[in-house]
């Protein structure tokens, strides 16, 4: 009986990912994705800077600082890998579980995190300044944006791309059809990009859709592709394909990263209830960090003393976003009066002067 | 002087805008070629091409989510949902994201889109196209909503929608699409926000939108034959509501009566019985009437007319309110 650690979890089950890692941190495809040992090295800090973040804001959100935290643990090479290849004038468009993508965006996390603290719907960092959207939470409907937004550099000639992520549960929804079947017909320049980590809150891959999701694409008009999304180098080669094919005019990609969510769905949610420790142990022998810094090391583009050094990194940025976070005020009443219009009505400013009294 | 029928007036308002602003486009189902079902499209996509004027796969929310995004792009959509009932499937874009992404990234994003939707009955229509929508996109703050109720005013009211910042929802009335009305077109007419008077009365004012303010002119007909004088207005703009006419009305008649198709529970006849109660109480001489749609699903055609507010009806409650 093969050991329990040996099992990946149940939902990677059916056609083999892209890989270039294997689980064991051995290259079994071809490491040479474009960067060079710094670019690889990035990727590395970035994906410790992530989890030490993602743990801290846990801990705020037990100690009261922040309502509500969705974790990504587990996630991070499937978010760094994909964002890093990205470029500056690409258009994100985000769920709620982004954080990792939002750092190597630029978004300051502190404004980020302000839509878990309760004092700003959205996140008030500016989604154009960034090309990193509005934290979304309907599920899916983020996609239809991602569609119009690429629209909109089709039809500008630009070569800016739209990548949506969604998980695995948002391709059940109706916008999702909705959006892909758009993308398909208009040929955008678009990524979808589905983080499949097993879990739609409790409920697993197998229960949500009956099909490899990757394979929604062919109905669609364009191709699909099912990547190890623990594999920060296979995300990252992914991800650069998809860009460059929508990039040439060839229009969408649908991308599905197969990785696990570590953690509860949020703050707010109890695991325990619809799933075994077990298996969430098992999936941890999975863990994207510990594979790649296990290439990494091996291969001679890193040393001990760098990740010591991106660990220390990690833990200073986490407590300076922590203190950010913390210092950040309850917005003034007014607040919710004074976005809502472009060309506020007569009756609304009436309103306003009522509630401001 | 020219003859403007409301599908005429909003097709030059919708040819204007795209010749106004070349960040403008315009899509949804069937507006391309076939020029949309009740031609309001006619010849736009001839004009300017299909890269601004396109047909889109029959997909409301996917077409609603495309104009948001469009917008973060610097766009200006203009966009049909071709009935009301089918402007169901495209909520959760336009209540979750179109009026609150404004507000959501702090006035660095605007959503300059106007959604048109051919809305009401009268038509003889089939199930689901007929039905009364504008209580659920009056209820959502951050959006606009205006109904013409005729040819000049579709104009005026659509460009106006179009050049406005802010999302709005145009609802426009399929039985009025083929009414004549003689004049100019005047794009610096009334704006959002702002009704008009009629007809003038002493006695009781009607209030009404869409086609129901053509059913409360005939009726103020009937009740001029009476000896009774009413006032008709038309409100134009459902959100916001224009609160100093409705004051202003209320308290020279000291009746109110309200008319609208659509169901009366909750309906926007409430807002503005108790906005008239607000606002004008001391000059009420009657509780304010509401002429209503029944509280039933829009019926078949053939119990249409015992559905929508007759003259009969409407002329019945002037009266019960100035007998009062």
């Amino acid at each position: 009986m093969a050991d329990l650690k040996d099992q990946p979890p149940a939902h990677w089950a059916g056609t083999a990912p892209q890989r270039i890692l294997a689980p064991d941190g051995t290259a079994v495809g071809d490491p040479a994705v474009g960067l060079d040992p710094a670019g690889l090295r990035e990727l590395l800090r970035w994906m410790l800077v992530a989890r030490r973040l993602d743990r801290e804001c846990i801990a705020l959100q037990r100690q009261g600082q922040l309502t509500v935290y969705p974790g990504f643990e587990g996630q991070e090479a499937a978010q760094i890998g994909s964002a890093t290849a990205l470029a500056a004038a690409d258009f994100v468009w985000p769920t709620f579980r982004e954080l990792a993508v939002a750092l190597v965006r630029g978004v300051d996390p502190v404004q980020y995190l302000q839509y878990h603290r309760g004092t700003w719907h959205g996140g008030p960092y500016d989604p154009r300044a960034t090309r990193f959207g509005p934290i979304c939470i309907p599920i899916a409907t983020q996609i239809a944006h991602a569609a119009g937004y690429a629209l909109g550099q089709q039809l500008d000639g630009t070569d800016a791309v739209s990548i949506a992520y969604f998980g695995d549960g948002a391709t059940s929804e109706g916008d999702f059809h909705e959006a892909a079947n758009l993308a398909g017909v208009w040929r955008l320049p678009m990524v979808l990009f589905c983080q499949n980590n097993g879990w739609a809150i409790s409920v697993p891959t197998a229960k949500q859709t009956a099909g490899e999701i990757w394979r929604r694409a062919e109905g669609y008009g364009f191709p699909g592709v099912r990547v190890d999304g623990n594999d920060v180098l296979a995300v990252y080669a992914a991800t650069r394909d998809a860009l460059d094919r929508a990039r040439r005019g060839d229009g969408p990609t649908l991308i599905e990263a197969m990785t696990y969510r570590i953690g509860a769905h949020s703050t707010a949610d109890d695991a325990g209830r619809y799933r075994a420790d077990p298996d969430v142990e098992a999936a941890r022998a999975f863990d994207p960090i510990v594979r790649f810094r296990t290439w990494l090391l091996a291969a001679g583009h890193a040393d001990e003393a760098f990740v010591t050094a991106c660990e220390q990194e990690a833990e200073a940025y986490a407590l300076e976003v922590r203190e950010g976070v913390i210092a950040t005020p309850v917005p003034p009443a007014e607040w919710q009066f004074d976005w809502v219009y472009a060309d506020p009505p007569v009756t609304f400013e009436r309103m306003r002067g009522e509630a401001l009294a | 002087m020219t003859t403007w029928t409301l599908s005429g007036a909003l097709n030059r308002a919708l040819f204007d805008a795209l010749a106004s602003d070349a960040r403008v486009v315009v899509f949804g189902e069937d507006v391309g070629v076939s020029g949309g079902v009740f031609r309001v499209t006619d010849g736009l996509q001839a004009e300017y091409g299909d890269r601004r004027v396109f047909d889109t796969p029959i997909s409301e929310a996917g077409i609603v989510g495309a104009a948001v995004g469009l917008c973060f792009a610097g766009w200006r959509p203009v966009i049909e949902l071709q009935f009301d009932a089918f402007s169901y499937p495209a909520l959760e874009q336009i209540i979750d994201h179109v009026a609150k992404m404004r507000m959501r990234t702090r006035g660095r994003v605007d959503m300059p889109i106007t959604i048109r939707i051919p809305s009401f009955g009268g038509i003889k229509g089939k199930e689901h196209h007929g039905e009364s929508p504008e209580t659920y996109y009056a209820h959502t703050a951050g959006l606009k909503v205006v109904v013409p109720s005729s040819a000049l005013d579709g104009y005026t009211l659509l460009r106006h929608a179009i050049a406005n910042p802010d999302p709005v929802i145009v609802l426009e009335p399929k039985a009025k699409y083929w009414a004549k009305e003689d004049g100019e077109l005047d794009g610096d007419g009334p704006g959002i926000g702002v009704g008009r008077v009629l007809r003038h009365g002493d006695d009781v004012t009607l209030v009404a939108y869409g086609s129901m303010v053509a059913r409360a002119g005939e009726s103020a007909d009937a009740l001029a034959a009476e000896g009774i004088g009413a006032r008709v207005v038309d409100l134009r703009s459902l959100s916001p509501l224009d609160d100093d006419l409705l004051q202003r009305c209320a308290a020279e008649t000291g009746r109110v009566v309200v008319i609208h198709e659509a169901p009366r529970h909750v309906g926007l006849g409430a807002e503005i019985a108790a906005r008239v109660m607000e606002l004008a109480f001391d000059s009420l001489a009657a509780p304010v009437q509401r002429v209503t749609g029944w509280d039933t699903p829009y019926p078949p055609a053939s119990l249409e007319d015992g559905y929508l507010p007759s003259v009969e009806r409407i002329v019945a409650a002037a009266r019960t309110a100035v007998a009062y």
